[in-house]
């Protein structure tokens, strides 16, 4: 069961922690193989970053992604670069107000979720840059890659001591919507 | 004795990461270093972790001071690491020299990235291997160790101690940037899970006065403690036994030098560690080290599909040198590939061994991208 996840948006947004999690909910807490790698710039803001993770249930060789089975695109740059190289059938989830110029007829072939995130998690926690909790709520939510329980676990070990609360309300607004977008 | 980090369980941590809590599980208790891309957490993980375990971690004036002032600690008792990229490696290279004719154990990290000169910091590459293993002047031997996942990463730095302890000496961990921040499930063992290996100190005053003798016949010298009682001269100056200068008879360096050579050589098969994959009934071989080893065995699962009888030789320690396993492989196999992220350097040394009983082919690749599996399938079927 080799399954690749696609993190990407630029410096700032929370992109590699949110892969960060991910991976340790399902090493530390699903008992799975992961690994997570990135890359960037040098510079810590504003430049592209993209963050992978494999999951298995078997010890992984190649570590990257070869083909995302899943994706996620915080950025305009990021979804115009990225968006070719998944794999068809892929579920997809887009920042929809930062990326305006999307490929309707490439969608076509995958299974796409289109949010205002941002909004959402300013909307829920008065805090924007709860957005990749969020998605990673909703991202667990659809996938159920790990499970919610693991991945409130990994939440909790990974940010910063005394916005756990509030990151757990980002995570649980995304498991809220991803009820509602489930077929 | 308390950790500051859990034991007995698994955690998802970067490479950096772990070779810091592998060190102190080791018994490290003094880190000297310089920051710089993409070692940096390994220094971070340190300057946290040392004062909880009362050792000291240290950021000097430049990777030079970093390397002397590890030399200094483990001439106090203390075992002693630094860690570093390309750029801070050159700069260690004359005391890495000296660490190899003082007889000193110390552990050098360097995670490599695009070179030379500050070339790519933030991606990987394996450039310098060549480096590692002659870089530093005159006839030299040391052990050259090389991870390819986080947990090997973990478990060949608890090495890398045990060995520099055992045989006094300095040992090289080549990781590279993909390793250094790579996240991966580590399981982190509890102190009573793993062998640590201490320094043989001299169990007399003979013995201790000759900090540079060999007087168990295996080529390593007891090694007294700075402050402990005895007078001990330290040089790079060519010495005997007794440590001080002898710098114009060729019988004393040569006699020197040689048991330096010994003490490794004569012990390789202990020290040189490898695995195979797939290699028994093997056609084409290919040979790697480090991340790459990890496209590779996907690359024999998908030429295995096709029908290609492919097989690895990962190699974990890559100096010293097992010339006569790769002749040996070369012997059975039609042909050998070696893909690496740099221009040709590991090549050489199995073409080298091969001996010309196989051809050898290199598969190279620069400029931040681990190999492809796909690419390194391409080349072998052509």
């Amino acid at each position: 069961m080799r399954k690749e996840v696609l993190f990407s948006g630029f410096g700032g947004q929370g992109v590699i922690l949110a892969s960060v999690i991910l991976g340790r909910a399902a090493a530390v807490y699903e008992n799975l193989y992961a690994v997570q790698t990135q890359s960037y710039g040098p510079e810590s803001r504003g430049g592209a970053s993209r963050a992978e993770v494999v999951i298995s249930d078997e010890p992984i060789d190649y570590p990257k992604a070869i083909a995302p089975d899943y994706a996620v695109f915080f950025s305009q740059e990021a979804y115009s670069k990225y968006l070719h190289t998944v794999k068809e059938g892929a579920t997809v989830i887009v920042e929809k107000d930062l990326v305006p110029h999307r490929d309707p007829e490439f969608e076509k072939k995958l299974n796409v979720i289109a949010l205002p995130l941002t909004e959402i998690a300013e909307e829920t926690t008065g805090l924007s840059l709860t957005m990749n909790i969020l998605t990673l709520g909703i991202f667990v939510g659809v996938t159920e890659i790990v499970g919610r329980e693991s991945i409130e676990k990994a939440v909790r070990d990974a940010v910063p001591h005394g916005t756990e609360e509030i990151n757990l309300r980002a995570l649980r607004k995304g498991f809220e919507l991803a009820e509602k977008l489930k077929p | 004795m308390k950790y500051p980090f859990p034991v007995g369980k698994s955690d998802f941590i970067q490479g950096d990461e772990a070779i810091a809590r592998a060190a102190i599980l080791a018994g490290c208790r003094f880190y000297a270093g310089y920051p710089i891309t993409p070692a940096s957490e390994i220094f971070e993980a340190m300057a946290l972790y040392m004062p909880l375990v009362d050792g000291v971690s240290i950021q000097m004036e430049d990777e030079i001071g970093s390397i002397a002032a590890i030399i200094g600690a483990s001439w106090a008792g203390t075992k002693a690491m630094t860690a570093t990229s390309g750029p801070g490696f050159s700069l260690m290279q004359e005391n890495l020299g000296y660490a190899v004719m003082t007889e000193t154990p110390i552990v050098v990290v360097n995670m490599m990235r695009g070179g030379p000169s500050t070339g790519q910091p933030t991606f990987p590459a394996q450039g310098d291997m060549m480096q590692a293993i002659w870089g530093t002047h005159g006839d030299h031997m040391l052990i050259v160790l090389s991870p390819s996942t986080v947990q090997e990463t973990f478990e060949l730095t608890i090495r890398a101690f045990n060995l520099a302890e055992k045989y006094r000496t300095p040992v090289v961990i080549l990781g590279d940037a993909e390793l250094a921040h790579m996240r991966e499930r580590v399981y982190i063992p509890n102190p009573d899970e793993i062998e640590v290996v201490y320094r043989k100190l001299p169990a007399n005053e003979e013995e201790a006065k000759l900090p540079f003798g060999d007087p168990h016949g295996d080529g390593v010298p007891p090694m007294p403690i700075f402050g402990k009682g005895y007078r001990t001269y330290v040089t790079g100056l060519t010495h005997d036994e007794s440590g001080h200068p002898r710098t114009v008879e060729p019988e004393v360096h040569q006699k020197l030098i040689g048991r330096i050579f010994r003490k490794i050589l004569g012990h390789k098969d202990e020290i040189i560690s490898y695995e195979t994959f797939e290699l028994d009934d093997a056609e084409i071989a290919i040979v790697t080290t480090g991340i790459v080893s990890r496209s590779a065995i996907r690359a024999v699962k998908m030429l295995r599909e096709r029908g290609v009888k492919a097989g690895l030789l990962k190699l974990n320690t890559i100096w010293p040198f097992d010339f006569g396993m790769i002749e040996e492989l070369a012997e059975r196999v039609r042909k050998i590939y070696v893909p690496e992220m740099n221009m040709g350097q590991l090549y050489h040394l199995v073409r080298e061994g091969a001996n010309g009983k196989a051809e050898v082919e290199l598969i190279s690749k620069i400029g931040g991208e681990v190999h492809t599996p796909m690419e390194i399938v391409k080349r072998v079927v052509g």
